[in-house]
């Protein structure tokens, strides 16, 4: 079974957030300056960030905040910021592989921005609603 | 980048307590984009039979990826951290961090390894209260990238 796709918008100002409410300041996702320096194309996303929005789809499918039970990720390929109001956005898929006889489900997820995946085996195991 | 493989099945000594607290649950909750009551209300997440406020389920990573400095920082092991990148990361869960939660870290290196002049480095973190109930197990696996 298919879910339906989450697209969540990802601008500088969300970056600015996430580096506060995390603690997460490595300067590569928010100085231009230091992101070319270091070979990327612009400032990034924290790979954690991406993952987070992830996570805030597979509750959403789950339909609970709490339904998390494994969630695991690979980080492929940076996820790039531009300086515009827009900024990029990232969809958020998933089917669902099975679910087990102890009420489980385990999802099998894909992250793309701009048509390209950021993330692989990328997968979850939630709680079936109460 | 060649790390060296003898700290396999290493495991460092508990990191101080990291209580969670209610503002911070709401704050990175709100980072994320994340609505549901239960990341802001404790009324809400009561009713979901939770002491107070729910964190949403990457929030552990505030306390881990510091606790994991233990790891990257072992002068011994000696990971240059300019050049790491992020790898993997996944998050096994008992229950749900809760605002109030007093946390504590025990870091493992489950895994070391050099491929293609690269070093890669599997850590498990196994977050529980301080008194002992476990919460979370946390992998990370970060990778040294060679010199090009």
């Amino acid at each position: 079974m298919e879910l339906p796709v989450q697209t969540y918008r990802v601008t500088r100002a969300d970056l600015v957030r996430y580096a506060g409410a995390s603690g997460d300041f490595n300067p590569i996702h928010w100085s231009d300056r230091t992101a070319t320096g270091v070979g990327l194309p612009g400032v990034i996303a924290h790979g954690m960030f991406t993952m987070a929005l992830v996570g805030r789809a597979v509750a959403g499918w789950a339909g609970a905040p709490d339904a998390v039970v494994d969630f695991g990720v690979r980080f492929t390929r940076p996820v790039v910021v531009p300086d515009t109001d827009e900024g990029t956005e990232i969809e958020v898929a998933a089917v669902v592989k099975e679910v087990t006889e102890d009420g489980l489900t385990r999802l099998d997820i894909t992250a793309t921005c701009r048509g390209e995946k950021v993330l692989s085996q990328a997968r979850a195991l939630v709680r079936t609603p109460r | 980048m060649s790390l060296d493989p003898s700290f396999v099945g290493r495991t460092y000594p508990p990191t101080a307590p990291y209580l969670v607290g209610r503002e911070k649950i709401r704050e990175f909750a709100t980072a994320i984009g994340a609505t549901d009551p239960a990341h802001h209300d404790p009324e809400a997440a009561r009713a979901l039979g939770h002491a107070d406020v729910v964190a949403p389920p990457t929030f552990p990573v505030l306390v881990t990826m510091a606790a994991s400095r233990q790891i990257v920082n072992d002068p011994e092991l000696g990971v240059d951290y300019s050049r790491v990148v992020h790898g993997d990361q996944r998050f096994a869960y008992t229950r749900p961090v809760v605002a109030g939660d007093e946390l504590v870290c025990v870091n493992t290196i489950e895994d070391v390894s050099t491929r293609g002049g690269h070093g890669f480095l599997t850590t498990r973190t196994d977050v529980s209260t301080v008194d002992g109930e476990p919460v979370v197990a946390v992998w990370a696996k970060i990778v040294v990238r060679g010199e090009a």
